[in-house]
């Protein structure tokens, strides 16, 4: 079965997410018999292909255009819906991205079909897609059967697999299928958060501070352990609402799902709105003076004591093994 | 300018979630509901259009069953103006919520349909584009900055490292981000008004079922954890487990 998979592209670089899809696709459609397909449209996509060509595609369908610059979901999704009935795709996956969520709805829709979003599973049984998503920021998990063909699923960030090393995709060009004319919302252009080039969402080590923190100047120690580990700095509900810091780091059900390989929580108690939205993280690190916090529940290590002695000491300790 | 905004009746997100005994549902006997919290910033946005603009008016719109009008009802008490309940006991998903909504929202003739970017509890963050692709109109979600001049709208929205800005004009359909605005409180004033204002109540005629649920399962339990020690002598452990044990760093 032919697996279509669109590749999100920001600048010259391919989103990670739409590279761990890819190289799932590659897994699920050989044991069935088909292709994993990838779909480069973008500027400057012939150059971005090439740097893909071993990621797991067995094809790789490449529209260079200026006008996927400018596009927004609704084009997208029209594109990416006319590839999947032209390719006989039987599975449109994409990285659970802003925008690869946002494409997943619009190529549904022209499917007439529903995208399960964020899926942390994704296979074939009895000839249907069956996924698992969380729900509830990750309060439960719900099974979903995808009727109707081609199925429309987006890959949780990190859930995927990567497929380095894969054997050369087929490089085929194709003519875009949308017009800059056509377009009723574009997009001018991007600017990167200062200091942050890893989304939270996509992080492997993530440092988060809460109100135990007691102050927003207080955050450079949270930033200084980040930088020290390769980490990326979040924050808790009450910090952002405080307004210590920007809402794009707040983690918990109201802010952003993270499931990283290091999440180390100091001066956050662990209200359960929080915990939904980092308690699938490989490991957990805890660190707060109060032993009964319901944070050392989900944690796989923790400290007792304060994190004004414990975070620098920590520190000291990462740097002389890093 | 004449706004819509779409929103959804979820269980408070403090709420602890069961799976009722079928596995096939989550239990909602014991749960408080919600306007879900980002579709809070889509009310607020649609009322301060409105008030911008100095006429004008803004429609709550909802997906649900009769208990979803005390939801409508909160919206209105944040100052909307009237409501559309599209009547439907079971719960239709994603795509199936889109068409319901379309078919009302069709002919109507709104300049700005508004949404939160997703709901806290199904989180599929599919209703509002599937909803505006169904309709023809352009989407884009994650919106935490809105400026409109005449029929002309610049769009800051968030992504993973940054921000983008768009442009385009109405009508358009959004889908807001916390940040966007700090939503209002419902006033005494305001509560009082809303019980006299109009809802509307239309059935829902479903279509086929696009995406079934199986059922549903707790979360996968973690191992259970440690504690380390107390007190910054600790942190040498920790850096030691983290490297043997977790096999991190």
């Amino acid at each position: 079965m032919n697996i279509l998979v669109p590749i999100e592209v920001r600048g010259d670089a391919v989103k990670k997410p739409s590279l761990e899809a890819l190289g799932l696709a590659r897994r699920l459609a050989e044991s069935s018999g088909g292709e994993a397909i990838a779909a480069v449209l973008a500027p400057g996509a012939a150059s971005i292909a090439a740097t893909i060509r071993t990621a797991g595609a067995h094809r790789i369908l490449v529209a260079d255009d200026a006008v996927y610059g400018k596009a927004t979901a609704g084009a997208f999704g029209r594109e990416f819906a006319r590839l999947a009935r032209e390719r006989e795709a039987h599975l449109v996956l994409f990285g659970a991205t802003v925008a690869g969520k946002e494409r997943s709805a619009t190529t549904a829709a022209e499917l007439g079909v529903a995208a399960a979003t964020d899926c942390v599973s994704i296979a074939i049984e009895d000839g249907w897609w069956v996924s698992e998503r969380p729900v509830f920021a990750g309060k439960a998990m719900q099974r979903v059967r995808s009727l109707g063909t081609p199925a429309v699923a987006s890959i949780r960030p990190n859930y995927g697999e990567i497929a380095e090393g894969a054997p050369d995709a087929e490089i085929e060009t194709i003519e875009p299928g949308i017009t800059e004319g056509e377009l009723r919302l574009v997009v001018e252009s991007f600017e990167a958060s200062a200091g942050r080039t890893v989304d939270l969402t996509e992080a492997e080590i993530i440092v988060s501070g809460g109100r135990g923190l007691k102050g927003p100047e207080h955050f450079s120690l949270i930033e200084s352990l980040a930088e020290t580990l390769g980490g990326v700095v979040g924050a808790s509900r009450a910090v952002v609402d405080a307004g210590w810091r920007p809402h794009s780091d707040q983690i918990g059900q109201t802010g952003k799902t993270v499931s990283p390989k290091l999440y180390i929580a100091i001066g956050i108690s662990g209200a359960i709105q929080h915990l939904a939205g980092m308690s699938s993280s490989r490991t957990i690190v805890a660190i707060n003076k109060d032993p009964n916090a319901p944070i050392f529940q989900v944690a796989t290590y923790g400290i007792v004591g304060d994190l004004f002695e414990v975070v620098p000491r920590l520190e000291e300790e990462l740097k002389k093994v890093l | 300018m004449k706004v819509a905004v779409c929103l959804k009746r979820v269980p408070d997100t403090a709420s602890r979630i069961r799976i009722a005994s079928d596995g096939k549902s989550i239990d909602t006997s014991d749960l408080q509901f919600i306007i879900s919290p980002y579709d809070e910033f889509a009310i607020e946005e649609g009322i301060r259009r409105r008030e911008a603009g100095g006429e004008g008016s803004v429609t709550v719109v909802t997906v649900g069953a009769e208990s979803a009008l005390e939801t409508l009802r909160k919206a209105l008490g944040m100052g909307a103006d009237d409501g559309i309940l599209v009547r439907c006991d079971e719960d239709l998903g994603p795509r199936r919520t889109a068409e319901a909504l379309a078919a009302v929202l069709r002919d109507r003739g709104y300049d700005l349909v508004l949404f939160g970017r997703q709901s806290a509890d199904a989180q599929s963050t599919q209703v509002g584009a599937q909803t505006a692709q169904i309709l023809g109109i352009p989407y884009v979600g994650d919106v935490v900055g809105l400026e409109i001049d005449g029929r002309e709208a610049r769009i800051t929205r968030e992504v993973e490292g940054g921000h983008e800005v768009l442009r385009g004009a109405l009508p358009l359909a959004l889908g807001a981000q916390k940040g966007l605005n700090e939503p209002r409180y419902p006033s005494l004033k305001g509560i009082m008004a809303a019980k006299k204002k109009p809802i509307e109540t239309v059935e829902a005629s479903p279509g086929e079922v696009r995406l079934e649920t199986l059922g549903y399962s707790p979360p996968p339990e973690r191992p259970a954890g440690r504690i380390i020690g107390e007190g910054p002598d600790a942190a040498a452990e920790l850096v030691r487990v983290l490297r043997e044990e977790a096999k991190i760093l």
